[in-house]
């Protein structure tokens, strides 16, 4: 039950921080592009809950959710978004490349397909060190069609690496729905024979259900029998990015998926189960609070410092190309 | 001891002394690698070291880069330094940025290895000199090793240091052999050497380059003309102070590159030189390039365009007017 209960509230605070996000887009706080959750939070959530904090985690471009439930902290993370000196990465990266290597969080991804490739050097690397930590690596639906996804999906499956790709499908590329450029209907799971690999789809706005997915896939990784692909099926709320409103998805399809929303629907289920709603109701208004507060300290926090834009290039912490 | 032999040699002092050193790529093990490279690698450190891996660059590049992320030092061979492309995005958006997107969380300890370059008649998509694509990227080491002893001290170096190194072996200067040192042999990388000492001309090149400014090197000493000889050996780092020490002296400087004209490291150095001792030159600044087309395949015409000791004598002795 207090796995249950964290999915929650991991889902609850994911939610409120995009919400900031938003809002602080429309105030011109946070400038560039930046990809929200809002609505796919059940699988980063469940899949958080399902690891060790040793585990390696690596996320795409839309990657604020997975950033935050691996640690990161929330005020770095808004920080970071709005250019700050105190953001987690002082600003270099921004919302497109979260990273928090402290607790293995070893990044967000931004060209697609990439880290799938990377995520399998982590693996190989726990492999041969013999330890025991898995990586997993978020990806969307779009990615099943470029070719580093099925050069990562091979080597993982012949080099048996303690990985677990999680495909989350939003059904939409950006702007064009996946089914109208894929071959197949499922475009990870109808994918995964052609790796040995079991073909998993599920629904991803269910935490329980991403839960004791990724749970199966994490206690495989870990006891050495290989890769998994999970192919989770979910909705974003709003567009593709800030600039896109998304109005060439139908009403009725919106509608259909907001009834389907994640949180009320594990907040049902908890409440039905004789989980107390004032525990629900203290957990929205303590991740409200602490996305208030984490607003209020990265715009107090000075824009990034321009003397440290040479800093960090190579391992020196300079920039020094010649002597 | 041979360039290629060298290679192995490097790798394996490398390998010996660090359990976290490892290698993969294409052939590179039962194979011993398309060049012939890391023969007995295999064998002497095991299949969980030596890793042969599909024909899959972008999936070999973030292997390495993963595993670099979290404790290995990995060793990537791409093979032939153009199949570079397939794998653009990984070592040009991935590899080359991390560190610094992140704020220095990341640290990549990595080398990939390319067999570079021409003179072996692969024509066009076997035989670029990639030198100048990897050094036109911040966050990239670039090392272009002349001969044997400088391809073991150049990949020790390169397999200590804690940014990522994009290593070139020169294929053309494979079957070279020379004297190696004895016992461990680490070298520096961002320093040149003068392969040669003279008072009237600087000649800059790197790597199979460098062999031919030698030779035209001692063609024009015949002919009264002293030429000093720099091999540059990294591109990144990149030895601007042996250079400009070296014009300070002869007043007068030639470089010799294999790669097409455009953006060559030579139009880098030349520039870098035009600021920084404009006074002390006599003579505009030469480059020796390719011309600016894809390396084609016949003897005939391979030759005709990697620059010659011919063409090298030829154009100092232009130069000199």
């Amino acid at each position: 039950m207090e796995t249950r209960v964290g999915m929650y509230r991991a889902q609850v605070r994911v939610r409120y921080f995009e919400k900031a996000a938003y809002d602080l887009f429309l105030q011109n706080l946070v400038k560039g592009t930046s990809h929200l959750a809002t609505g796919q939070e059940a699988i980063a959530a469940g899949v958080s809950a399902a690891l060790r904090p040793d585990d390696y985690v690596f996320a795409t471009y839309r990657g604020h959710a997975h950033a935050i439930l691996r640690g990161a902290p929330m005020p770095a993370v808004l920080a970071e978004l709005m250019g700050r000196e105190t953001g987690l990465m002082g600003g270099k990266g921004g919302s497109m490349h979260l990273t928090y290597v402290a607790n293995n969080f070893m990044g967000s991804y931004a060209i697609v397909g990439a880290h799938l490739t990377i995520a399998n050097g982590t693996a190989w690397s726990a492999q041969y060190r013999g330890t025991d930590q898995v990586t997993v690596a978020f990806f969307g639906d779009g990615t099943t069609n470029i070719g580093a996804f099925h050069e990562a999906l091979n080597l993982a499956a012949t080099w048996k690496l303690p990985v677990i790709f999680v495909c989350e499908n939003n059904l939409y590329m950006e702007y064009t729905p996946i089914s109208e450029v894929t071959a197949v209907p499922r475009p990870a799971a109808d994918r995964a024979s052609a790796y040995g690999l079991a073909p998993v789809a599920i629904d991803g706005n269910d935490a329980d259900v991403v839960y004791a997915t990724a749970l199966e896939a994490v206690l495989r990784a870990r006891s050495g029998d290989g890769p998994s692909l999970i192919e989770a099926v979910t909705y974003r709320h709003g567009g593709h990015s800030r600039a896109d409103p998304g109005k060439y998805r139908p009403d009725s399809e919106v509608a259909e998926w907001l009834a389907k929303d994640p949180i009320p629907r594990l907040r049902d289920r908890l409440l039905s189960v004789g989980v107390d709603a004032s525990l629900l109701d203290r957990i929205d208004t303590e991740a409200r609070s602490e996305v208030d507060q984490a607003r209020e300290e990265a715009k107090a926090a000075p824009l990034a410092d321009p003397a440290g834009v040479e800093r960090q290039v190579f391992a020196d912490g300079g920039a020094q190309w010649r002597r | 001891m041979t360039y290629r032999d060298a290679v192995a040699a490097g790798l394996a002092q490398e390998m010996a002394r660090d359990a976290s050193v490892v290698l993969i790529g294409e052939d590179v093990g039962a194979a011993g690698g398309v060049f012939k490279a890391t023969v007995g690698l295999l064998d002497k450190f095991g299949p969980t070291r030596v890793r042969d891996t599909p024909i899959s660059e972008q999936a070999i590049l973030g292997a390495a880069m993963g595993a670099a992320m979290t404790g290995l030092r990995p060793v990537a061979e791409l093979m032939f330094a153009d199949f570079l492309s397939v794998g653009h995005d990984l070592v040009v958006n991935q590899i080359a940025k991390a560190r610094y997107m992140t704020n220095g969380q990341i640290t990549l300890p990595l080398v990939v290895r390319f067999g570079n370059g021409g003179g072996l008649r692969f024509g066009a998509q076997h035989s670029q000199s990639v030198e100048g694509w990897l050094m036109a990227v911040p966050g990239l080491k670039v090392v272009v090793p002349s001969t044997p002893a400088d391809v073991i001290g150049l990949m020790a170096a390169a397999v200590r240091d804690d940014d990522p190194v994009m290593f070139l072996e020169e294929k053309a200067l494979y079957s070279t052999s020379e004297e190696v040192p004895d016992g461990e042999h680490v070298d520096e990388l961002g320093t040149a050497r003068i392969r040669r000492s003279g008072s009237d001309v600087t000649i800059v090149a790197l790597g199979t380059m460098v062999h031919r400014a030698l030779g035209a090197a001692e063609q024009l000493a015949a002919t009264g003309t002293d030429c000093e000889v720099i091999d540059l050996r990294s591109l990144v780092p990149l030895d601007v102070s042996s250079v400009a020490a070296s014009v300070n002296k002869t007043g007068r400087l030639f470089t010799v590159e294999e790669n097409p004209r455009l953006c060559g490291w030579g139009a880098e150095v030349a520039s870098i030189i035009a600021e920084e001792c404009f006074y002390d030159l006599d003579s505009p600044i030469r480059r020796i390039t390719a011309p600016h087309i894809p390396l084609p395949a016949a003897d005939s015409l391979e030759d005709a365009t990697i620059p010659s000791v011919d063409r090298i004598v030829e154009s100092v002795r232009r130069g000199l007017g």
